[in-house]
């Protein structure tokens, strides 16, 4: 499904993202986490051909993003508000994407249904434009509308973030829900351990540009991930000692 | 207190993206700054003399009579081009600084700004001709002073009205409309203000119950703001009440129906994106500066066809100038679907044919000038249909100014307008026809020349799949430029 390539970007002299080989396999739940400036945001942007990668290419169902845009059809993404258009209803916003993925009316509203919960009662029929809503509500659209006409690939960056304790519940049960039924890939980033490791078929971990883990669940443990970064923060202490220490 | 304010300012006007972005647009603004201080130095020093010369009377008795649309035109111009004091105050809010402190600093930057100090350069230099020229300096001074708090006055006025478009729509059709009675001389308003404005000369004192009243608007315009200093009043995002857009209309047009569709949202629904349009309409009247023979050095054929292109187009160059800026706030969205940027830019097309169309309509009121003025306006229409609507979608492909739809931010602000590839652009836009049409009717003459302005634009209707080829192409080439601009 995805292939990537030497793939890197660079500003300056600062290497931001440097992945040599990596390829994802369709249908899976794939997660992918690392502290802020990682590079989990840059690697979504380079799927989404939202930047121009400096070295190397990433292949989506053997096209490559940075010369066709064919893959468009068949990925979808929600990766912050820039991916909603806020003067519009969700209703219309919805119906927008629906319009682009040529599924209509009838079949978007039974869509939609499956959303009723997550939504809340706060998102549809309620005469409110997106830019008025919550943040919170304002995540549960985009990540609704990203999955509307089957994409075979849904990009979601920091799902959970801003949600509340029983939303985050219900998109995970959901997430799993759409994947099994659709078989779709999904791939989110997430600060949150215990969602991945709950969540996700496969785990990377990025450090600092590079993919320093690439487990399956079963080889990988919640304890194991936490073990992971907590080491990590060992070994910056080390480097620097905290000024108590003297 | 104040100064650590100032120096946030400060900083905030330097580090803006807009600012940092290129030296080539604060070159511009430099120059766009000092062309209307050129230009008000040049009026000051001139007035009384151009006065004097055309012998319409007294210069300084004249001048006192059309003070008044000096500062009539002044907030109207106000209210369409200042910016509102919006000092990022949230973060003050939970700070140890008086809430009052910080909308004192607030009102009182607005004197900094260009709308304020612009006028000096008028009345100073205009002031000291006056002295020179015979009149008493004390009186002129107090005179000249109680002008400039009445401007000020002007200023907090603006401030209070600023969000109610029916007090300014009323504003501004009495300046209009008193404009248009004098010009027909139906009803001449400036002999009563005159009376007004030679008071304030011959009567100094007078100069206390002004300032008096600008202490007053100052005042009233503090506390509008001071009793919205809270995160559910005035500083909250109000929750609009939705303009519902039908779907059904828009179906028919298949997948630029429904670009389309957010296109009329986007217009409807936001306020900047509603200030174009209403931009649009005020260039209507700006053909009455060159038909009506107001301005001697616009009376030639030449002009008027420019003025008909100005006139038809306010709309294309007020809006179209920033496609796809409008979208800057989810351009990621629109990359990442399946949107061809042929759909794109023809909604974009569209939208402004429709807007050029309608505005034709409504400046046919023009025929009253007769068939030959009207003429010019079809003219300008005609080109402005065919090839300025393809060539301003061009232009914004260089632009990169990212408009946050929900502020309202003035054209003022929108100082990135100024590049040069966009000025560039406004040759084939402005010059063309005017050299076209310039150079036919200087040597085969007027038919000449209009039927030259005709056969161009038939060549630029077909032209149009190739131009929308290359504009895409442009597009396509400055897409992860343009989406870094927007992130920024």
């Amino acid at each position: 499904m995805i292939s990537v390539s030497n793939l890197s970007k660079t500003y300056k002299d600062t290497t931001v993202l440097s992945i040599d080989s990596l390829e994802l396999s369709k249908g899976e739940i794939i997660g992918l986490v690392g502290n802020n400036g990682a590079g989990k945001t840059t690697f979504f942007s380079l799927l989404l051909d939202l930047i121009k990668p400096s070295t190397g290419y990433i292949e989506n169902n053997q096209i490559r993003v940075d010369e066709s845009e064919d893959w468009k059809s068949t990925t979808a993404a929600f990766i912050d508000e820039s991916f909603l258009i806020g003067y519009l209803t969700p209703e219309e916003y919805f119906s927008f994407i629906a319009g682009l993925r040529n599924i209509n009316k009838a079949d978007l509203d039974s869509f939609l249904n499956r959303f009723n919960t997550f939504f809340n009662g706060e998102i549809l029929e309620k005469k409110k434009y997106i830019r008025d809503l919550s943040k919170g509500n304002q995540k549960k659209v985009g990540i609704a509308a990203a999955f509307i006409g089957a994409p075979e690939l849904v990009i979601l960056d920091e799902p959970f973030a801003n949600l509340d304790p029983r939303a985050q519940m219900q998109l995970q049960n959901l997430l799993r829900e759409i994947n099994q039924e659709l078989g779709c890939s999904i791939f989110v980033s997430s600060h949150d351990l215990l969602h991945v490791s709950e969540l996700c078929q496969r785990i990377l971990i990025l450090n600092k540009g590079e993919l320093v883990k690439d487990a399956n669940r079963g080889e990988i443990s919640l304890d194991a991930l936490r073990a992971f970064f907590s080491e990590e923060i060992e070994a910056s202490n080390e480097i620097t000692p905290s000024p108590t220490d003297e | 207190m104040l100064r650590t304010l100032f120096s946030l300012e400060l900083k905030s006007l330097f580090r803006s993206p807009t600012w940092k972005q290129n030296l080539w647009m604060r070159i511009l603004i430099v120059f766009a700054i000092l062309y209307f201080v050129l230009i008000f130095l040049s009026l000051g020093v001139g007035a009384y003399y151009i006065i004097e010369k055309a012998q319409i009377g007294e210069p300084f008795e004249v001048i006192n009579r059309y003070l008044i649309y000096y500062i009539g035109f002044d907030i109207v111009f106000r209210y369409m081009m200042q910016p509102m004091p919006v000092t990022n105050v949230q973060p003050l809010l939970y700070q140890n600084i008086k809430k009052s402190t910080v909308v004192h600093f607030s009102m009182l930057k607005m004197l900094y700004s260009f709308f304020n100090w612009s006028h000096l350069f008028f009345l100073i230099p205009m002031s000291i001709i006056l002295t020179i020229e015979g009149q008493p300096a004390s009186q002129i001074t107090t005179w000249g002073i109680s002008i400039y708090f009445i401007l000020l006055i002007n200023n907090y006025l603006n401030v209070l009205v600023n969000q109610r478009n029916t007090v300014f729509a009323l504003v501004a059709s009495v300046v209009l409309g008193s404009a248009a009675l004098q010009y027909f001389g139906i009803f001449d308003i400036t002999p009563y203000t005159q009376v007004f404005f030679l008071a304030l000369f011959n009567h100094s004192w007078l100069i206390i119950p002004v300032f008096a009243l600008l202490l007053i608007i100052y005042y009233s315009a503090f506390s509008h703001f001071r009793t919205r200093m809270y995160l559910d009043a005035g500083l909250a995002k109000k929750s609009e009440r939705t303009i519902s857009i039908s779907e059904n209309y828009f179906n028919r047009f298949g997948k630029l129906g429904l670009i389309l569709r957010n296109d009329v949202a986007l217009i409807l629904r936001n306020k900047r994106a509603r200030q174009a349009v209403f931009a649009g309409f005020f260039f209507i009247f700006y053909g009455l500066l060159f038909f009506t023979g107001a301005v001697e050095a616009y009376e030639s054929d030449t002009w008027k066809l420019f003025a008909g292109i100005f006139v038809t187009g306010g709309f294309l160059f007020s809006f179209g100038q920033y496609v796809p800026s409008w979208d800057s706030q989810y351009y990621p969205l629109l990359m990442t679907q399946n949107i061809t940027y042929l759909d794109y830019l023809k909604s974009k097309y569209t939208l402004i044919q429709v807007f050029t169309i309608a505005t034709t309509i409504l400046s046919s009121w023009y025929l009253i000038f007769g068939l030959e003025v009207f003429s010019y306006v079809i003219l300008g229409a005609i080109y402005n249909l065919t090839i300025n609507s393809v060539i301003v979608l061009w232009g914004g492909a260089y632009v990169r100014t990212k408009i946050d739809l929900t502020s309202n931010k003035k054209a003022f602000g929108d100082k990135n307008a100024f590049n040069y590839r966009t000025l560039l652009l406004t040759l084939p836009k402005i010059a063309l026809p005017l050299a076209l049409y310039g150079g036919f009717n200087y040597t085969l003459g007027p038919t000449a020349a209009k039927i030259s302005i005709v056969v161009v634009s038939i060549a630029g209707y077909f032209l149009k799949p190739y131009l929308f080829k290359t504009i895409i192409s442009i597009y396509q080439k400055e897409k992860y430029e343009t989406l870094k601009a927007y992130r920024s």
